[in-house]
């Protein structure tokens, strides 16, 4: 029973939202406002988005991207009309630019780094057990089995 | 010699980016405002909501523009600071009551002092959105032009206000 228990407050979590979810009729509109809000950043508590955050200010600016895509305003407009008064720092999803590249930039740059030790460890150890085969200073059996051993698991 | 530098290397680059991440202050978010003008606003007085007043209003000469409300703890403390502030400084000092009760707000001037010349209503907080306001106390230091030439986020110490306000005004009183 507690496992169920467990999952199901798990799932309870995943999906509450900010209780003042607003309805648009269209349901484009309702979309962006969707996405809108789950791009723009809580500046109050600040690893939150305006959607999952009751801050007072997410609140507001809940309200703000809802009037405003009611008046008609495009997603554009609405982030532009954040960053003018914000800064960048609102967006989840900074533009790419100068100041931003690092932060897009970087992960790849980390993969990289992190597949290029992963692929030298493993030439590494490979070529010391080549190594260690040859340094056996015996031609038994047993060591060829071993070496065959070894080039079969460089083929797989 | 190799297998110890590498690790020494990172290390340091490590301690490097860490140190730095203890000095930065992800509360001070740089404002998008400096040298553009203060956002156009009509809002009703405080203790005279029959009258509006708008940032056109004080062309022509630097002023404050200090955004507070009686809920808000860290208004409490600037508070003082602000009152001598502008006993012995002849500098205007715009409030901004941000989304609060009038009733509050003016219990909140009367028992406290009130160091504005005016204190204007922003009951549903959308005169903050439009000064990017996300902490209060913030202040915004408007030169004799309308334009915004310093934000402080949080309450302004009487440190704040001998080596970054008074320098800064004193500048401002200079430009034409």
């Amino acid at each position: 029973m507690k496992p169920i228990l467990f999952i199901m407050l798990l799932v309870i979590s995943i999906n509450s939202h900010a209780v003042d979810s607003r309805q648009l009729s269209d349901p484009k509109q309702q979309e962006s406002y969707e996405t809108l809000t789950k791009e723009l950043r809580c500046l109050v508590c600040q690893n939150q988005t305006i959607a999952d955050s009751n801050a007072e200010l997410a609140s507001d600016l809940r309200r703000q991207v809802y009037e405003m895509l009611q008046q008609g305003k495009s997603e554009q407009d609405i982030i532009r009309y954040m960053t003018d008064r914000y800064g960048e720092f609102v967006l989840y999803k900074p533009a790419f630019a100068g100041k931003t590249s690092l932060l897009w930039i970087a992960p790849v740059v980390f993969l990289f780094m992190g597949l290029m030790t992963v692929f030298l460890v493993i030439r590494r150890k490979r070529a010391t057990a080549q190594l260690n085969v040859d340094a056996l200073d015996i031609t038994t059996e047993k060591q060829k089995k071993i070496r065959s051993l070894l080039e079969k698991g460089e083929l797989s | 010699m190799l297998k110890y530098i590498i690790p020494l290397l990172l290390f340091i680059i490590l301690a490097v980016f860490l140190g730095l991440g203890l000095n930065l202050k992800p509360n001070d978010i740089p404002s998008p405002f400096i040298n553009k003008p203060a956002p156009e606003f009509s809002a009703p007085k405080l203790n005279a909501p029959e009258q509006k007043l708008t940032p056109a209003d004080l062309k022509g000469q630097v002023w404050l523009f200090n955004v507070w409300a009686s809920w808000c703890v860290s208004c409490r403390a600037e508070h003082p600071i602000l009152n001598q502030f502008a006993k012995q400084y002849a500098v205007v000092i715009i409030g901004l009551n941000y989304k609060d009760e009038p009733e509050d707000a003016k219990t909140w001037l009367k028992t406290l002092g009130n160091p504005y010349n005016v204190s204007i209503m922003d009951q549903e907080g959308r005169i903050g959105i439009d000064y990017g306001v996300y902490g209060v106390p913030e202040t915004f230091v408007i030169d004799k032009k309308g334009l915004i030439r310093y934000k402080h986020t949080g309450p302004v110490s009487a440190e704040d206000v001998q080596k970054i306000f008074l320098p800064l005004i004193a500048k401002l009183e200079a430009e034409s």
